[in-house]
């Protein structure tokens, strides 16, 4: 272990530090210019976005050859810049910006992804009306991530992570013509926002005991260790300190945005939504905001702990991830729809990624967070591929031996494929998912989420299989003619497709590059670590779960080329498993039947209470009025009256003068009014004079 | 100069309810100069008392054998409730250009409202402040019956009924602080260094506060207001919830909180945690936060939807007002300000935008409209004013109940906490109700196909266009920028809450 090198507070910000604002104020930049552009001007739309995009990514190439030079100069890189928003009290609510290498890592990550998925748009959305629109919402949604990647203030961070929530929403119900399309973005909005709520009562609470918003602020910052120390001291309930319990209200608004249990329903909806903004809102940048904001907040929730990753809050944070890639895993067996699969893919391997956090720290999860961004992003674009090839068909039994009628999609979906399963030595994928693996199963405190990550990791490569032999092998079972897609798809797909292979160089045991930039100490090549036997056991438990998942599903699916009708092989074999797979374990429903129902229910009753209670006091309270006030008037008419008609009747014979002013005409009534008015204005102005 | 605000718009509703009938567009024209005229000078008023504390504009004695004066003043939190109400006033004619009905009656009681409500805020004397405020209730009752929809007639009485309780409620505790003090004098700042004894404000706080409260919403009085906002035409909805619960949260502060602060001190006693006129407050405010949501939640008349959301949205403004802390006060105070626009707005669009050219308000019969792609203006624009609504960073609404969240969180964390139910409610029904009314959830029909499309609905018109963009910069400038106001509100509160207001 090399020694850490501490953080120096850097008090003047290099430039780059203080331009760096401009990586996410590009793109909005672009967003607000297309908004005001007219429909025709399809291809200025889509330049200017990609343009602001490749902008921001030179810049942050540029932050993060900078941090990256001061790290290899032994001299870590942290530098803030903060400004006061609004003053409460004595206390300026103040935010600001990081670069780190943190930040730096995934500023580049967001904009090189992203500029793929704009480039791949373009073709994509070719023919579709509101071609500008979608780039307008696309560049908006990149400059809210971008913002929550280098905000310093916690509030900061959450005005954009609802800005991203937000346009989110908007290219989820992108075809909002279509109802489903419309209720998912609806389902994602609120769900997301439910743990959001959440999120906003821990910044509530974080900045009742700190004082501060800001992470980083030349050590009096929020999870730096003087105010660290003072959340750490004092102790909530159930055995939490304060900055555990904060974490884990932050980490329920991570659950919402990253789509883990319980809180995960409404990611594969989301797929409703055009296949760029599945790559790249719901595979590399949003869902994975959700872990990057733990990581970001990590010293808050490890606070205080003896051994690593046994706090209460990383605790909660381990079981959730695990539960979450062994559920998610399970659902995706037994789905048809490409993008369906996909989706719960996601799922289960952001569960992986804050396992990951849970058991081994920021360079663990944030790791994976990486490798998954690019071979996700590939994968997903590659289903839009063959969707795009097969004409909009999205039900894998539809497709079938596409790997005659679109070889580049074939083969870069087969590595990302081979990726995402994990097989040894060639795929990014498993060296970041061993590194997950290897902290589980030296997690202290149990050793069940370990099995379940295997186990999860073996139900991966059993449904990748089974998807790629269903869309790529045996014959075409579709309608049409299929046909590979044009070039400005492809080459992003091929561009991803290297990544997807060649980024695990950056976290092998041997040279854990990765993880010791993220954590500021140096890195040194040790071919040594390949040999040990704990690492050797790992990498052969590896090949076990590839050979396993992999196998299983070639067996089962491979070159089997049912009809489209026919019910699924396992779906012959285990019937009642499939029906409670296929149906997602029924949490949607069950969420139907209890949260949803109780609200409305509640919401019926309050309607009621409010129509017929206090409405009907209303109107007892008028009826008693008007019959007393009817009682009154028979007192009155029949004896107070008698007499003082009888006393009028006199004045009025001789009141003949006035008579004529009572002439019934609003307008003269008025008039009279008016003067009156005027004359005691007159008075007024006159007696305040002083 | 503020008072000049007063004297222009009852110039101006003069003059209308002078001029001869029939020239519907002169009245029109009228209206907007007196409206602008009102708010360039909230504006200038506002940008030269930035930096300053209370300002004395005028004082001279009324009523002698009683002190009575008439003092008009400013601090921060008028300048900055002044300012809404310009605002206010502006949209709500732009809103109201179609109106052909008694044309010129019609601005003559909307200039004669907005008035009172100039006369509220800037009054310094308590017997002043009171005579504005039922100046500004007798318009509202007569906008509602005449120019009113769905029981219209109902809806006003309720609404008078309401607010003269209230207001009977304040006379009450007015004529007494005035005994008890000894003073010879209704002036707020006197009355406030009077030294009340602790055992008066006991009973005058919840008095007033609850006689004032009513008009703010406060649960359970608050059913007049969703009646009242669905009943009114549209300018008056967007006044009786832009500007006239503010009066009720405005009178709540300056006057309950402000004359007698000791009502607010614990009792001897506690029970299941309540233990002062401060938790008692409190707690209905946040019933109110959560009931008024879910009430919107089960409603089919879309207007219904944004009354009831100002219930909710008002409990926000109760909540930072009884929090006592500094930032929940200027909180609640910027949520007035907030809640007005956007409140405003969303009348604005369910009333005028899409009402006066679909003619229903029911969801059952919007759903088969589609909306969104017939009245893109309409939907989009209830997509921001519904973000906004639901309080989300970038708009104002987002600055204020954080900010109210703070000081509730100071106080009492759960009232925090509860108050978030609440919010995730809000997201609930503000989508609902977008989802109902402009990107439907049902599929088509055959019969709702017409072959040669579907009949056009009225062009949108540019006070439409221009009132909506106007509302929309004031909400985002402030989401942005909070200090613009925040800057005037603070030190007021500030002084506000020191207990004098010297």
């Amino acid at each position: 272990m090399q020694e850490a090198i501490a953080f120096t507070p850097q008090l003047d910000a290099s430039s780059i530090a203080r331009w760096l604002w401009l990586i996410p104020a590009l793109p909005i930049l672009a967003a607000g210019i297309i908004s005001v552009l007219k429909q025709p001007r399809r291809k200025l739309a889509s330049n200017l976005a990609i343009g602001s995009m490749g902008i921001s990514l030179l810049i942050a190439i540029t932050a993060f050859a900078h941090v990256l030079s001061g790290w290899a100069h032994d001299h870590a890189v942290r530098e803030v810049v903060n400004f006061s928003w609004l003053t409460v009290g004595t206390q300026a609510v103040e935010l600001g910006w990081v670069l780190d290498p943190l930040s730096a890592v995934m500023l580049v990550m967001v904009t090189f992804v992203g500029l793929l998925i704009f480039i791949y748009s373009t073709g994509y959305m070719e023919h579709d009306e509101n071609y500008t629109r979608f780039f307008c919402f696309l560049a908006l949604f990149a400059g809210a991530m971008l913002g929550v990647v280098i905000a310093n203030s916690i509030l900061l961070l959450f005005m954009c992570w609802e800005l991203v929530g937000l346009t989110s929403y908007l290219l989820i119900g992108f075809w909002y013509f279509k109802p489903s399309a419309a209720a998912a973005a609806r389902k994602a909005f609120i769900t997301t926002r439910v743990g959001d709520i959440f999120f906003l009562l821990g910044i509530v609470w974080l900045f009742a005991q700190t004082g501060t918003l800001l992470f980083y602020d030349h050590g009096s910052g929020a999870i730096e260790p003087l105010a660290l120390g003072g959340l750490l001291v004092h102790h909530s309930h159930w055995g939490l300190t304060a900055a555990g319990a904060i974490g884990l209200l932050i980490f329920a608004g991570a659950a919402g945005k990253s789509g883990q249990l319980p809180l995960h329903v409404w990611l594969p909806d989301a797929m409703e939504g055009p296949t760029p903004v599945s790559a790249l809102i719901h595979a590399a940048t949003m869902v994975a905001a959700g872990v990057y904001l733990i990581a970001r907040v990590y010293p808050l929730m490890a606070g205080g702990s003896i051994a690593p990753g046994t706090t209460t809050a990383l605790t909660v944070v381990t079981w959730v991830g695990a539960s979450t890639a062994l559920f998610a895993a399970l659902i995706a067996v037994a789905q048809n729809d490409i993008k369906r699969i996909l989706a719960y893919s996601t799922v289960s391997q952001l569960g992986y990624m804050m396992a990951g956090l849970g058991v081994g720290g920021v360079a663990v999860g944030m790791f994976h967070l990486i490798t998954h961004a690019f071979f996700k992003a590939l994968l997903f674009m590659g289903s839009g591929s063959v969707i795009h090839g097969v004409h909009e068909e999205q039900d894998i039994r539809h497709m079938g031996g596409l790997r005659k009628y679109m070889p580049i999609t074939f083969l870069t979906y087969v590595v990302g494929m081979l990726a995402l399963c994990g097989v040894p030595i060639f795929f990014s994928g498993f060296w970041s998912k061993d590194a997950i693996l290897e902290s589980a199963h030296a997690w202290p405190l149990s050793h069940a989420p370990y099995y379940m990550l295997v186990f999860g990791a073996i139900l991966t490569a059993f449904y990748m299989t089974r998807q790629v032999s269903y869309v790529f092998f045996g014959e075409y079972r579709g309608h049409g003619h299929a046909h590979e897609s044009p070039r400005v798809m492809t080459t992003p797909l091929a561009v991803l497709a290297v990544f997807a292979v060649a980024l695990g160089i950056i976290g092998t045991p041997a040279w854990p590059w990765f993880r010791a930039f993220l954590e500021n100490h140096a890195a040194s090549v040790e071919m040594h670590a390949f040999s040990e036997p704990a690492w050797l056991m790992l990498l052969l438990t590896s090949f076990v779960i590839v050979i396993l998942g992999i196998g299983l599903g070639w067996w089962v699916y491979g070159n089997k080329s049912p009809r489209a009708n026919d019910p699924d092989a396992l779906q012959k074999a285990i019937p009642p498993v499939w029906t409670v797979l296929a149906n997602r374990l029924y949490i949607d429903e069950l969420y139907g039947a209890t949260v949803i129902a109780f609200y409305y229910w509640w919401a019926k009753v309050a309607d009621w209470i409010d129509r017929d209670i206090w409405g009907d006091m209303v109107s007892t309270v008028i009826w008693l009025t008007n019959h007393w006030a009817r009682l009154n008037k028979f007192l009155d008419a029949t004896m107070v009256d008698g007499a003082f008609d009888k006393g009028c009747e006199e004045i009025y014979n001789g009141g003949g003068v006035l008579a004529r002013i009572q002439n019934g005409r609003g307008q003269v009534y008025l008039r009279l009014l008016a003067l009156a008015v005027v004359i005691l204005a007159a008075i007024l102005i006159w007696s305040g004079r002083p | 100069m503020l008072a000049w605000t007063i004297y222009i718009s009852f110039a101006g509703a003069l003059v209308l309810a002078l001029m001869p009938k029939g020239n519907a567009a002169l009245a029109r024209v009228i209206a907007l100069l007196v409206a602008a005229a009102g708010f360039a000078i909230a504006i200038a008023g506002f940008a030269a008392g930035a930096g300053q504390g209370r300002v004395t504009i005028v004082d001279v004695p009324w009523v002698p054998m009683m002190g009575i004066h008439y003092t008009l003043a400013a601090d921060g939190i008028s300048r900055v409730l002044v300012l809404l109400t310009g605002l206010a006033a502006v949209a709500g004619v732009l809103f109201s250009w179609n109106i052909n009905l008694r044309t010129n009656e019609f601005f003559a009681f909307f200039l004669a409202l907005i008035g009172g409500v100039y006369g509220v805020f800037l009054s310094f004397d308590l017997f002043l402040l009171f005579v504005f405020y039922e100046i500004a209730i007798v318009p509202k009752y007569f906008l509602i019956a005449i120019w009113g929809s769905t029981r219209r007639e109902y809806a006003a009485m309720k609404l008078a009924l309401y607010s003269f309780v209230g207001s009977a409620m304040v006379l009450v505790v007015l004529l007494a602080a005035y005994a008890t003090s000894g003073s010879h004098s209704t002036g707020l700042v006197s009355l406030a260094n009077a030294n009340l004894p602790v055992s008066f404000q006991m009973w005058a706080f919840p008095v007033t506060f609850i006689g004032f409260g009513i008009l703010a919403g406060l649960w359970p009085f608050h059913t007049w207001a969703p009646t009242g906002h669905v009943a009114a035409p549209t300018a008056a909805s967007m006044l009786l919830a832009g500007v006239v619960m503010k009066l009720g949260a405005y009178g709540c502060l300056r006057v309950a909180i402000g004359l007698f602060p000791h009502g607010l001190d614990p009792w001897s006693w506690s029970f299941l945690g309540i233990g002062s006129w401060r938790d008692v407050f409190a707690l209905l405010a946040v019933i109110g936060i959560i009931y008024g949501a879910l009430v919107a939640l089960a409603q089919t008349d879309f207007k219904f939807v944004i009354g009831y959301s100002s219930v909710s949205h008002m409990g926000f403004v109760l909540l930072g007002l009884v929090t006592l802390t500094q930032v929940g006060v200027d909180g609640a105070v910027l949520q007035m300000f907030s809640h007005g626009v956007i409140a405003g707005l969303l009348f604005a669009i369910v009333g005028r935008v899409v009402y006066e050219r679909t003619h229903t308000r029911q969801f059952g019969e919007l759903e088969g409209m589609y909306l969104g792609r017939r009245l893109p203006f309409a939907a989009w624009a209830f997509v921001i004013a519904g973000v906004a609504s639901m309080g989300l960073p970038g708009f104002s609404g987002f600055v204020a109940e954080l900010q109210v969240l703070m000081g509730a969180w100071i106080a009492k964390p759960w009232w925090t906490a509860a108050s978030g139910v609440g919010i995730v409610i809000g997201v609930a029904y503000t989508w609902r109700a977008l989802q109902r009314a402009f990107f439907t959830d049902r599929l088509p029909r055959p019969d709702e196909h017409p072959k040669e499309g579907w009949p056009k609905f009225d062009p949108i018109t540019w006070p439409e266009i221009t009132a909506t963009c106007l509302l929309f910069a004031a909400t985002l400038i402030v989401g942005i920028y909070p200090s613009i106001l925040l800057n005037s509100i603070e030190p007021a509160v500030k002084a506000l809450l020191a207990g004098g207001m010297q």
